[in-house]
């Protein structure tokens, strides 16, 4: 369960997020979605502490957010941002193993290997695994990334935009693997979305922002309506319904 | 061929520390040992500084074509030489004791570089852009400086600063070497002991902040050790600008893997293969025609140009 009480962000004179108290559930996909602007991935950088708190308190699992736990909470909570760049020119076992460095600071043991081993089977990368990431495609590049997440073995995943840039194949890919770790693997997802299609399709819960703050929370069923989108997103698109899924027409 | 670059240039560098020690030498061996082996001790130790202070630099600032020196570390090392020669007059600069100089120039050295670097870097997102500028706009001021006190200096001060702000290997005075072996060698086991958490850092903020790095600590930690190995080789031979960077850029290239663990000891190893066997070269074949350093920021400019270059059309 990740706790945020009370978070204000700022930057100059304009107020990011404003008093933000949100209690992210234990298990599922929890997406956040929001227009853009909306405080999303403040949001999120702060629960991964990718900015320092101004005032506010955030926990996970009762842990709370602060430089000194960084350690432990790198054991707990892997988080994948949205652009990664690396200077150096690594291959995807390398990329992989990296993973392990908090449960190991870079001496890989036997367990660190076997763990990268099954990292690399479970996202179908072992063929690639000496292939550099630049030779990669985009869509394999991100499964790389986040089968480093996934090496770390934290119960928490937290992504930022994770289906920029990638094609309606490798999205659908990616939001099905992290469903099954959800559902098989018993892993908390945390996922900023773009698409509400997509949120509506996998998440199991759904945190709506707007200006800064929690403008509602539930689940995608009952929460993407015409209204969700006119009110919050300030457009009238239609939702159909197909199953129990409800569907925005673009 | 990439596995074993570690161990070819290891044998090369042994064939140039011996052919270094042994070409053309006449006379007593006690001497020659002597004389050349100060020499060379000189030569690999500023070779290893200057290479891991490049590595370092271009891991904590993300950046491959960054060198300690593009940011105006030499450039204050001359102003400082050249401060001092005006204030105090050249007769006064060459009686101070060599240790008491190498001392000041060390602790204004990791000062600047503190002041500079750190407040950029400390911040949460570095923003290389402005980093970068800082440092050239440093560096140009640190050098309009210099030629605006050479202006109204002494033709004869003027000219020991000259001798003191060029790379010289050729005369190395023995308690400097001492001192800066024992600096330099325990900043390089702390360069070394860090290897693991550079690598990490190398990843970026956000990654590295991911695998539980304090990334601003371990910044701030890896410019002290750079403004270290920089100052340590800028007050044991003067500046060699380009040094670094030829050696970084070639280790890049021919190491197997680009993990801390392998690009330190061997562009450290490079780095001895180019200044002792550019030395050899200068010395026996060449007749000491021209300074090692204006060779080696010759060739060195040119892989820098060729390195912009081919970015530009990659």
């Amino acid at each position: 369960m990740i706790v945020v009480e009370n978070l204000n962000y700022s930057v100059a004179a304009s107020q990011i997020l404003k008093d933000v108290s949100v209690t992210l559930p234990k298990g599922g996909i929890t997406a956040l979605i929001g227009p853009n602007g909306a405080g999303k991935s403040s949001l999120f950088s702060h629960i991964a502490r990718l900015l320092p708190l101004q005032s506010g308190r955030i926990s996970v699992d009762g842990m709370e957010v602060t430089p000194a736990n960084r350690q432990e909470l790198s054991r707990k909570l892997a988080i994948l941002p949205q652009q990664v760049h690396f200077a150096t020119r690594l291959t995807v076992k390398e990329l992989v193993q990296f993973g392990r460095y908090p449960h190991c600071q870079g001496r890989l043991q036997a367990e660190d290997h076997k763990m990268v081993e099954a990292a690399l089977k479970a996202f179908e990368l072992t063929p690639l695994s000496h292939r550099f990431l630049d030779t990669l495609s985009g869509g394999q590049r991100h499964k790389a990334h986040v089968a480093m997440t996934y090496a770390q073995d934290t119960n928490y995943l937290l992504l930022d935009e994770p289906l920029n840039n990638l094609d309606i194949a490798a999205s659908r890919a990616l939001m099905a693997l992290l469903r099954r770790l959800a559902d098989e693997e018993g892993k908390t997802v945390v996922i900023v979305l773009h698409d509400i299609n997509f949120a509506a399709q996998y998440a199991d819960h759904l945190v709506v922002l707007k200006d800064g703050c929690i403008e509602r929370e539930g689940k995608p069923s009952d929460m993407v309506t015409g209204a969700l989108l006119s009110d919050v997103f300030g457009t009238d698109a239609q939702v159909a319904v197909i199953g129990d899924t409800p569907f925005v027409v673009p | 061929m990439r596995a074993k670059s570690l161990l070819i240039c290891g044998v090369l560098l042994v064939v140039c520390c011996v052919l270094f020690m042994t070409l053309q030498s006449r006379g007593n061996w006690d001497f020659v040992l002597w004389f050349r082996g100060r020499k060379l001790a000189a030569l690999l130790l500023v070779g290893a500084a200057v290479s891991t202070a490049t590595l370092l630099f271009q891991t904590i600032s993300r950046n491959h074509i960054l060198t300690p020196s593009i940011m105006g570390f030499d450039a204050l090392f001359t102003l400082i030489v050249t401060l001092a020669v005006f204030t105090i007059g050249a007769a006064g600069y060459n009686h101070l004791p060599l240790v008491f100089l190498f001392f000041v120039n060390l602790i204004l050295l990791i000062g600047a570089a503190l002041l500079l670097f750190g407040t950029l870097l400390g911040q949460h997102r570095v923003d290389l852009m402005r980093m970068v500028l800082t440092g050239i706009i440093f560096g140009i001021l640190f050098r309009s400086l210099t030629s605006f006190v050479f202006r109204m200096i002494d033709p004869s001060e003027f000219a020991t600063i000259q001798v003191s702000s060029y790379a010289r290997f050729n005369y190395i005075e023995l308690n400097l070497l001492w001192l800066a072996a024992v600096l330099t060698l325990a900043t390089l086991v702390l360069c070394w002991r860090m290897r693991r958490q550079l690598d990490v850092l190398g990843l970026g903020f956000e990654i590295a902040t991911n695998l539980g790095e304090p990334v601003a600590k371990r910044q701030k930690q890896a410019l002290v050790l750079v403004a270290v190995l920089v100052a340590v080789s800028t007050a044991l031979v003067g500046p060699v600008a380009f040094l670094g960077l030829l050696v970084v850029s070639i280790a890049r290239l021919i190491a197997p893997n680009e993990t801390h663990a392998a690009l330190i000891p061997l562009s450290a190893i490079i780095a001895g293969i180019v200044l002792v066997g550019g030395q050899t070269i200068l010395e026996r074949v060449l007749g000491m025609s021209t300074p090692l350093a204006v060779v080696i920021d010759f060739v060195g400019g040119f892989v820098f140009l060729a390195l912009l270059l081919r970015r530009g059309w990659t």
